[in-house]
């Protein structure tokens, strides 16, 4: 039995993975996919506290945050083409025009 | 019956909404000018149906109260809480305001449809003249002093309106501003003198709410009879309710703008300006008899008001040359006479006078409508003459009423002006003075009067008759001209005094009326003296030898005037500029008023301050947010380096509180 400790050691490291490519990388669907990390750190986090109260809710929940994060992948991949093609890039440094 | 005397008030208003809402639409002048005049006829034939029943009844039955329903009411729990209603009070004073008000008013809204034929504000002019009677109504009827100002300040509006009514015409109003104001000044300058007056009115109101703790006519009347006269109060109200009244009937020190009134078309200056609202005024002063009886001192003041404006006023009309303001001064005048009659307390005198006067003043203006009718706008009497030939019934009817406005007998004037001037001679409260003054100002008017009349239908012929035409007016004009002329003969014999044989029956049925106040100041009743004759004789030889003077000066001996005017040269520019007193007002208040306006109210009260404010705050928010701005830089990455770092600093603090 994995003591519950492992489990959020390894979803916080993952998290700060996650945030730390968002915060530096400049691909856009470099920092993409870093959030994605973020998001499934946090599943992890809700499924093995899940699993430690012995309440299968919290499991259920995480297939609807993975629904919803599919859903959410697709429309944010449709987003970044559609960047691509309008800007010919997906570097973030240079998508900045939304600004004073 | 007399639970019908609302319709009376309906009908106006009636008329006012449906020509003031689809009256454009009305093509048809006749259409509009027969639901205009039907409107007031119908009220006419009411009133006087309900004053006939009236007269079968016992005199002291004869007030009766007709509730319709609650207007404003405060219940604050305690006793003085507010509660006005509209109501209708019909008695022996109120139903002859009524019919004086809507029979005149009727005549001259017949005549206005041959005056204002072609004008494109015909169905403006008509609303307009319902809604005033209809504010008019309300004034006279009402049964608390709330409704009463509600009427107040509607005839106030209407006046406005329908002097303001050419707005577009240019009116001199002579003068400091000579040859630059319009129409619209001159309706200005009568709203504003009025709000004065209006604001007077208004404070009385409210010192009456306090001391009596109601509006109603019957309460305050009736608790007022019982108390006994001195009180410093009862002289605040009343002089305050006297300010209202010097408004809203054109006397000293807030007559100015009568005068200018005169900017307005010819009937409105006989309906508003003669016969009806400004005597709203001298109406007040009798409804409220019991107080003015309960302040003596406030008398006194009515009555000097009274005489000097009388005379003042009668002296300023000797030089005018606009045949109107002639007669505006005239009616500032007469109205002195009947503020006069007040302050001696012969009420009945004052409201026989008010009748009279409606019939005589009425019928001069519509007069002088039909001569600036037929001379094609022109108003000055030195360009006239000689019209009698072109305006017989004019001529004729206009004659009457200066015969009448003189006090010649046997017609109306005499026996009115007459009785005020004996009640100033002998009653309790008037003195012989004011008797001088009162006859001064009789030979004034009646000199005056037949200045005008030499001046305008009779000698030589001054006008260009290449392009004046003169013609008599059509039959709507001129049949109201006959009917008040027959009014302005025979409208005095329902007050033939005692001493020459009459019954003085005016006077007898308002006497229930005024008998409280009479009983206050305790007046006794006199019986017919020698001296009465001798007065009256005298005043009439004033008033003959007046007419005498005018008829010969400016008839015959033209140059005698000229070298009047020459030698008197001083006293003439005086008199033709009015005293100055436009002058005075202009350079002690309005210029004042205006420089604080503009001065420091606009320029920097208004724009430094409140200007100020606003500007101020959105310079402010413009500057921060100049520097704030900046850290929306468009850079999302730095957007989530600052929300990560957000969200630690909040975990920490959860976390090491």
């Amino acid at each position: 039995m994995i003591p519950l400790e492992h489990y959020l050691i390894l979803s916080a490291i993952t998290f700060v993975i996650g945030a730390v490519g968002v915060v530096t990388r400049r691909n856009a669907i470099i920092v993409f996919m870093s959030i994605e990390l973020m998001l499934n750190s946090v599943n992890l986090t809700l499924v093995a506290f899940s699993s430690y109260m012995g309440d299968a809710t919290g499991q259920v929940l995480v297939f609807f945050v993975m629904t919803v994060a599919a859903a959410e992948a697709a429309v944010g991949l449709a987003i970044i083409i559609a960047l691509f093609r309008n800007k010919q890039t997906v570097n973030i440094d240079e998508i900045n025009i939304l600004k004073w | 019956m007399i639970n019908a005397a609302p319709f009376i008030v309906l009908f106006p208003l009636l008329g006012f909404l449906i020509l003031g809402v689809f009256g454009s639409r009305i093509k048809n002048e006749r259409i509009i000018g027969i639901l205009g005049s039907g409107t007031i006829g119908a009220s006419f034939a009411l009133a006087a149906w309900i004053f006939f029943s009236l007269m079968g009844m016992e005199a002291d039955e004869r007030r009766h109260i007709i509730e319709l329903f609650t207007w404003i009411s405060s219940f604050t729990g305690n006793a003085d809480s507010l509660s006005a209603s509209v109501g209708f009070q019909v008695d022996q004073l109120s139903i002859l305001m009524t019919l004086i008000v809507t029979g005149v008013g009727f005549l001259i809204h017949v005549y206005s449809i041959g005056y204002m034929h072609g004008d494109p504000g015909f169905w403006r002019f008509f609303s307009y003249l319902n809604l005033f009677i209809f504010a008019m109504l309300n004034l006279v009827l009402a049964d608390n002093f709330l409704l009463m100002f509600l009427g107040w300040e509607g005839v106030g509006l209407c006046s406005y309106l329908l002097i303001g009514f050419w707005y577009e015409r240019k009116f001199d109003v002579g003068g400091y501003k000579s040859g630059t104001s319009t129409t619209n000044d001159a309706a200005k300058k009568a709203f504003v003198v009025n709000r004065i007056g209006d604001f007077g009115f208004l404070l009385g109101m409210f010192l009456i709410f306090e001391r009596f703790g109601s509006l109603k006519f019957e309460t305050v009347f009736g608790s007022a009879s019982v108390m006994s006269p001195g009180s410093d109060v009862m002289i605040w109200i009343t002089l305050l309710l006297f300010i209202g009244a010097t408004g809203k009937s054109a006397q000293i020190p807030l007559y100015v703008w009568l005068p200018d009134a005169m900017a307005g078309p010819t009937p409105v200056s006989a309906l508003i300006h003669a016969a009806t609202m400004v005597t709203a005024g001298v109406y007040m002063v009798a409804r409220c008899s019991v107080l003015y009886a309960l302040a003596p001192a406030t008398l006194t003041v009515v009555a000097v008001v009274g005489a000097v404006t009388a005379l003042a006023a009668a002296t300023m009309g000797l030089v005018q040359n606009d045949i109107k303001k002639v007669l505006a001064y005239s009616t500032v005048s007469q109205l002195g006479y009947m503020f006069l009659a007040m302050g001696v307390a012969a009420f009945g005198a004052g409201i026989f006078h008010l009748m009279t006067h409606a019939f005589f003043k009425g019928l001069l203006f519509l007069g002088s409508g039909a001569v600036i009718h037929a001379m094609h706008d022109e108003q000055d009497i030195q360009k006239m003459g000689g019209l009698k030939k072109y305006l017989p019934v004019t001529y004729v009817t206009f004659l009457v009423a200066a015969v009448a406005i003189s006090g010649i007998p046997p017609l109306a004037g005499f026996f009115s002006k007459d009785e005020i001037l004996w009640k100033a001679f002998s009653s309790e409260h008037g003195s012989p003075i004011l008797w001088i003054i009162g006859v001064l100002a009789a030979a004034c008017t009646a000199f005056y009067m037949f200045r005008l009349v030499s001046l305008t239908f009779e000698g030589k012929e001054r006008f260009d008759h290449h392009h004046v035409h003169p013609h008599e007016a059509p039959r709507t004009m001129t049949v109201p001209l006959i009917i008040l002329a027959g009014l302005s003969v025979v409208g005095g014999w329902v007050g033939i005094p005692e001493s020459l044989l009459g019954g003085n029956a005016l006077e007898h049925w308002l006497d229930p009326v005024f008998e409280p106040a009479n009983e206050k100041l305790r007046m006794s009743h006199h019986e017919v003296e020698a001296i009465e004759y001798v007065l009256m004789a005298l005043s009439v030889l004033v008033a003959a030898g007046a007419i005498w003077g005018a008829w010969t000066l400016y008839l015959k001996r033209r140059e005698i005037v000229d070298s009047l005017s020459r030698r008197f040269a001083g006293i003439h520019r005086i008199l033709f500029n009015k005293y100055y007193v436009d002058e005075v007002y202009d350079a002690t208040i309005i210029t004042p008023a205006v420089r604080l306006s503009e001065g420091f109210l606009w320029k920097g009260i208004d724009v430094r301050v409140i200007d100020g404010i606003v500007n101020g705050s959105a310079k402010l928010v413009d500057i921060a947010s100049h520097w704030l701005r900046q850290i929306q830089t468009g850079v999302a990455q730095m957007y989530a380096t600052v929300f990560v770092g957000g969200v630690l600093l909040i975990l920490t603090w959860i976390l090491f509180k």
